[in-house]
């Protein structure tokens, strides 16, 4: 479990981040997403207890970040944004000494570099040197680095950056099946649909503050409002205006659609479509104006703007 | 749980050296400095040594081995210093650091690691570029080398290479980028070519024991900076500098707010910033003291053991007339008041300076010399026939009780400086840490030791010497 309360970081007159308060539970995945410079960075270095805060406190894994910091950083495993590979050593090397720095005993500790080389689909290049790497295999090789103890807390910035298609699908799905092993995860990412994917919640930081956080539904309804849906019929639509149901509102009308913002979908749309088959409306198709996260971010950011 | 601790070092220091022998850009110059360097030094002392055994100085040749063995073992060192000063900056540059930082490693564990795989491969090469040479001297039959000199030289280029190292190391800490590190780098290397000179003095002037002084010094210079590296070493210092500025508005402000603390006015000032820092500084200032009272002792005494070696030339004659001649010299005349303010301001900022830079050990060093000459020149007198008792009465006490205070109070704050440098503080940064410890000097040193020195200038040109004069003459 991931836990912070003020948490606040400043640097001489620079305050990188500004009394975070996030909570994670075991099986959750929360998404940090803000933009450069917006303190995602800070926020794992304080969680890994490499950067002391200047106000506030935070829990990882049940350690405090400033009175166990030893502690904390044996518990969490890290994805760093830059991927810090020693590229003179193999694959194999590598692991072994991370292995070693986390305190992997002697058997255990080739099986567990075996088991992610497999993994990450680098077995047959295990044994080469990682300057031979191409980018997505230096990315899949970190993210084994930050798994190779089974940390059950793990902060990854940007984990699925310069990879393939099919390489970000296999890291997507990694974290997807830690998720689902109970362990806390963190990820900071510019890609929204990942996060999207990913995120049971998501915090969007801006100038060392959250902005909002929650979860993806719940944050399309703060910021986008109710959700929309689109309703085409076959013919005109009734002249003047029928009876909409309580919560149901107009929003937009064109050829033979309307759209209309929904407060309460479940107990209304039924409503809705018995009143337009009432009208003796022909309803050829109702669906849910898809509303993506980058909306939802694009708007909290427009926002802040408009506010500051 | 020890040898686990360490078993962590030595993981960091394998993993450093194995990296550093996969790159054939350090292999290289360090098989060149080794084996091709000290064929070429082997070459140029039989030549040397041939070339002045034919005019006679035979001696000039037996000592230039062992000085061509110290250059042997130093130059290889001084190229192998690069690895160490990018120990940290480097990897920073690199990205490599950040998960060695997320690890459970501790900052020592980190440090100590990163400072052995930096010190071996100096060593390494200087060993092998020294045995190279040692056996070139063999099979040339070049003789001027026994035992203790070997061992000598030996230690001093092993404490010298620690020292480079603890140095380059404690610069990687601190720099921002390889580039400024390598510039730092000149703090290093200008400090040791002259120590260098130095050694390569004493080597030709054949005093060995002064030498084992100066391998003494280097070991206890290299200690202190390898407990400054670890004391000062923070992770969050090396992510969180990022740019290389010269930030002179941040370096007065905190220089200011340490000095001036939390008073608001003068006397406040006095009361809470002298007061405290003089509290901090109990310590240093009683070690001063001791080290004051021994220095008298030890001139005094050294004066009065070496009596006859010093009258060697000298008739007691010699010492009347110039007794005589200080006695008939009008008072307050030949030196003013500015030419003592000064020249004691000189020896308070000579010995800060040196203090700086040693740990306040040369200052101390200073402050023996200066505080010892009283003895000196106390035993004089009683050599002369004079009551020395009488001379500290008269000529001494008058103006030493605020001068003599006053460069107990200065040399103590620096060595203070020297104590607060070696102290872990985790919360600030080194250079806060040092901000603030010349802070607590200046308190000290404008609060105190400037009012009394311009106190004792002034009582050493128009009371002092009357009032010598009067005892002297009722005395002699």
């Amino acid at each position: 479990m991931i836990q912070t309360e003020d948490l606040s970081k400043q640097f001489g007159d620079f305050r990188a981040v500004d009394g975070v308060n996030l909570t994670v539970h075991p099986g959750q995945v929360l998404a940090l997403l803000g933009q450069n410079g917006a303190g995602k960075t800070t926020t794992v270095r304080l969680l890994t207890a490499v950067l002391a805060p200047t106000r506030g406190r935070a829990q990882v894994a049940g350690y405090d970040i400033c009175t166990q910091p030893d502690k904390v950083r044996s518990v969490v495993g890290v994805l760093t944004e830059q991927h810090g590979l020693y590229l003179r050593m193999t694959g194999e090397e590598y692991l072994d000494f991370f292995g070693q720095v986390y305190r992997l005993n002697g058997s255990s500790r080739p099986r567990r570099i075996t088991e992610l080389l497999e993994y990450f689909g680098l077995g047959n290049v295990g044994r080469q040197k990682i300057g031979e790497y191409s980018k997505g295999m230096r990315q899949k090789l970190a993210l084994a680095r930050a798994l190779i103890h089974k940390p059950p807390v793990l902060l990854l910035d940007e984990p699925t950056s310069a990879m393939d298609p099919e390489s970000a699908r296999l890291v997507r799905n990694s974290i997807a099946s830690l998720r689902s092993e109970n362990r806390t995860i963190l990820i900071c990412t510019h890609n929204l649909v990942e996060a999207e994917m990913l995120a049971d919640q998501i915090a969007i930081i801006y100038r060392g503050r959250i902005l909002t956080s929650g979860s993806v539904e719940a944050l399309k309804k703060r910021l986008l409002g109710p959700p929309e849906y689109e309703v085409r019929i076959r013919g005109e639509w009734p002249r003047g205006s029928f009876c909409l149901p309580q919560g149901v509102t107009l929003s937009g009308e064109w050829d033979s659609t309307r759209r209309f913002s929904i407060e309460d979908p479940d107990r209304s749309n039924p409503l809705l479509l018995q009143r337009l088959i009432g009208e003796k409306v022909q309803v050829v198709a109702m669906q849910e104006v898809p509303r993506s996260l980058e909306q939802v971010y694009l708007t909290a950011m427009a926002q802040v703007r408009q506010d500051a | 749980m020890l040898n686990e601790n360490f078993a962590l070092v030595w993981l960091i220091t394998r993993r450093e050296l194995r990296d550093q022998f996969r790159d054939w850009r350090i292999l290289f110059p360090m098989i060149v400095l080794t084996l091709f360097f000290p064929f070429l030094m082997n070459y140029t002392a039989s030549q040397a040594v041939a070339f002045v055994g034919r005019y006679g100085a035979n001696l000039i040749g037996e000592r230039l081995v062992p000085f061509l063995l110290m250059v042997v073992g130093f130059f290889p060192i001084t190229v192998s210093l690069v690895i160490a000063l990018e120990a940290f900056v480097g990897e920073k540059e690199r990205g490599t650091i950040e998960p060695l930082l997320s690890s459970p490693l501790k900052d020592w564990q980190l440090y100590l690691g990163k400072l052995l795989a930096g010190t071996s491969v100096p060593l390494l090469t200087a060993y092998f570029g020294i045995s190279v040479y040692l056996i070139g001297l063999r099979i040339q039959n070049i003789p001027g080398l026994d035992a203790g000199l070997l061992v000598q030289t030996i230690t001093l280029t092993s404490v010298q290479a620690v020292l480079m190292v603890s140095g380059a190391i404690v610069i990687s800490t601190q720099a921002t980028s390889v580039r400024a590190a390598n510039l730092m780098s000149s703090f290093i290397v200008i400090p040791m070519a002259l120590l260098i000179q130095g050694e390569s003095v004493l080597m030709f002037w054949g005093n060995n024991q002064v030498l084992w002084t100066a391998v003494i010094g280097v070991t206890v210079m290299a200690a202190l900076l390898v407990r400054v590296g670890v004391s000062h070493f923070q992770r969050e210092a090396l992510l969180g500098r990022e740019i290389d500025v010269l930030n002179l508005r941040w370096i007065w402000r905190t220089f200011w707010r340490s000095l001036r603390g939390e008073a608001k006015t003068l006397g406040e000032w006095y009361r809470r910033e002298v007061a405290g820092t003089l509290r901090k500084q109990a310590i240093p200032i009683l070690i001063t003291c001791l080290l004051g009272l021994a220095a008298i002792l030890a001139g005094y005494f050294w004066l009065l053991a070496n009596s006859s070696r010093l009258q060697l030339g000298h008739t007691p004659a010699d010492f009347q007339k110039v007794m005589e001649t200080t006695l008939s010299a009008p008072t307050g005349v030949q030196i003013s008041f500015q030419y003592i303010w000064l020249h004691n301001l000189r020896a308070v900022a000579l010995i800060l300076l040196l203090g700086i830079f040693s740990f306040g050990v040369l200052g101390s060093v200073v402050f023996i010399g200066n505080i010892g000459l009283i003895g000196a020149v106390m035993g004089l007198i009683k050599l002369v026939g004079f009551s020395p008792e009488l001379l500290a009465l008269s000529g001494i006490l008058p103006h030493g009780i605020f001068e003599i205070p006053a460069i107990i109070l200065a040399s103590a704050g620096v060595l203070h400086i020297g104590v607060i440098l070696v102290t872990p503080l985790p919360d600030r940064t080194l250079g806060e840490v040092i901000l603030g410890a010349l802070a607590d000097w200046a308190k000290i040193g404008f609060g105190l030791v400037l009012p009394l020195l311009t106190l004792a200038a002034a009582i050493e040109v128009w009371i002092t010497p009357r009032l010598m004069l009067l005892a002297l003459q009722g005395g002699g």
